[in-house]
């Protein structure tokens, strides 16, 4: 028994086609970036929740700073590391909208954990999606706060050296000690069942905002294949080996 | 029993061959093509139409949103 390839590719048998949200034009993410991933869920869950009208996005600086062309809502580009800032005062101006902020470890857990804590602590009613992928890769794969130990990065060629360079900061577990935040997790996007994951925590965090709880933190341990000298399969199998245990998936904090 | 036929369209413009379909694929359905896009990057497309089911891995895991996915059963007569 066959069936033609024409008869299955028919509207009334459509399972998954890209977001009405995403813009045209194509990414300029490296291929097989996260960001690319996670743009696309944040767009999902913005249609699927019917928000677009009220949303507002926080674009930071990093590989995602032209993340403001992809997805189709209103947006704030923010100074490095100034995302919980600057969504801190467009909710308060304006409570009735969605406000979030897309942060990658060099934004959020370098030059703005001043921003970071203090808006988590505050517990601006806002969702922080903090992208981690343990190193600068807009500027060319620089060690960042998040780098593992031992991990190679071109200013340290020889792997982190925690007597030298400190030890990489486990950014989500610090915001779940501060009172302010609602809900602190960390997912993965390297699966298709991590990525449905993903999404409802998205879901969440989105939900999270009607309800005035608090700061919905969302890390994503995430890959940069350019970085990292990898290809993006092999990446997503580093991750798993090295990543996850230092930064273990799951809720961390659900109130 | 019903069989369950899937099949992917694959947007050769804007697929940039990451490969991570390819690896995410249960039946081993797609493959990256010896052929180059505009872009220089080996697009993917269905080696294998007939394993499809449709599960739409592919689609989760791709960073560009290029893959659109069908699903469609088929009950059998016999």
């Amino acid at each position: 028994m066959s069936i033609d390839i024409k008869d299955i590719i028919k509207p009334e048998n459509l399972v998954y086609q890209k977001s009405r949200l995403l813009t045209d034009r194509v990414m300029h993410y490296c291929p097989g970036c996260t960001h690319g991933v996670v743009n696309r869920l944040i767009a999902e869950v913005i249609e699927e929740l019917g928000i677009q009208q009220d949303t507002i996005g926080v674009a930071p600086v990093g590989c995602s700073v032209l993340m403001y062309n992809y997805i189709e809502v209103d947006w704030h580009e923010a100074a490095h590391g100034r995302a919980p800032a600057v969504g801190t005062g467009i909710k308060r101006l304006l409570p009735n909208k969605y406000v979030f902020t897309y942060q990658g470890d060099g934004d959020l857990a370098a030059i703005g954990t001043a921003e970071t804590i203090h808006a988590c602590n505050r517990g601006e009613n806002m969702v922080m999606i903090f992208i981690n992928n343990g190193i600068y890769g807009m500027t060319g794969g620089q060690m960042a706060p998040t780098t593992l130990q031992g991990m190679k990065a071109s200013t340290c060629p020889f792997g982190r050296d925690v007597e030298r360079d400190g030890n990489p900061l486990r950014m989500t577990e610090i915001v779940a000690t501060l009172p302010g935040t609602c809900y602190v997790t960390r997912h993965a996007a390297h699966t298709a069942a991590a990525v449905r994951k993903l999404k409802k925590a998205l879901f969440k965090a989105f939900d999270n905002q009607k309800n005035n709880k608090g700061t919905s933190f969302v890390e994503v341990v995430s890959t940069c294949n350019s970085g990292w000298k990898m290809t993006p399969v092999q990446s997503n199998k580093w991750m798993e080996d090295n990543m996850f245990p230092f930064y273990p998936l799951g809720d961390i904090k659900d109130v | 029993m019903a069989k369950i036929r899937g099949a992917i369209v694959v947007d050769d413009v804007t697929c940039k061959g990451c490969s991570l379909c390819v690896a995410s694929c249960p039946t081993d359905v797609i493959r990256l093509a010896d052929e180059v896009n505009a872009k220089g990057y080996n697009y993917a497309y269905m080696h294998q139409p007939d394993a499809c089911i449709g599960c739409a891995n592919c689609a989760m895991v791709c960073p560009d949103s290029c893959i659109t996915v069908y699903k469609v059963k088929i009950a059998e007569t016999a």
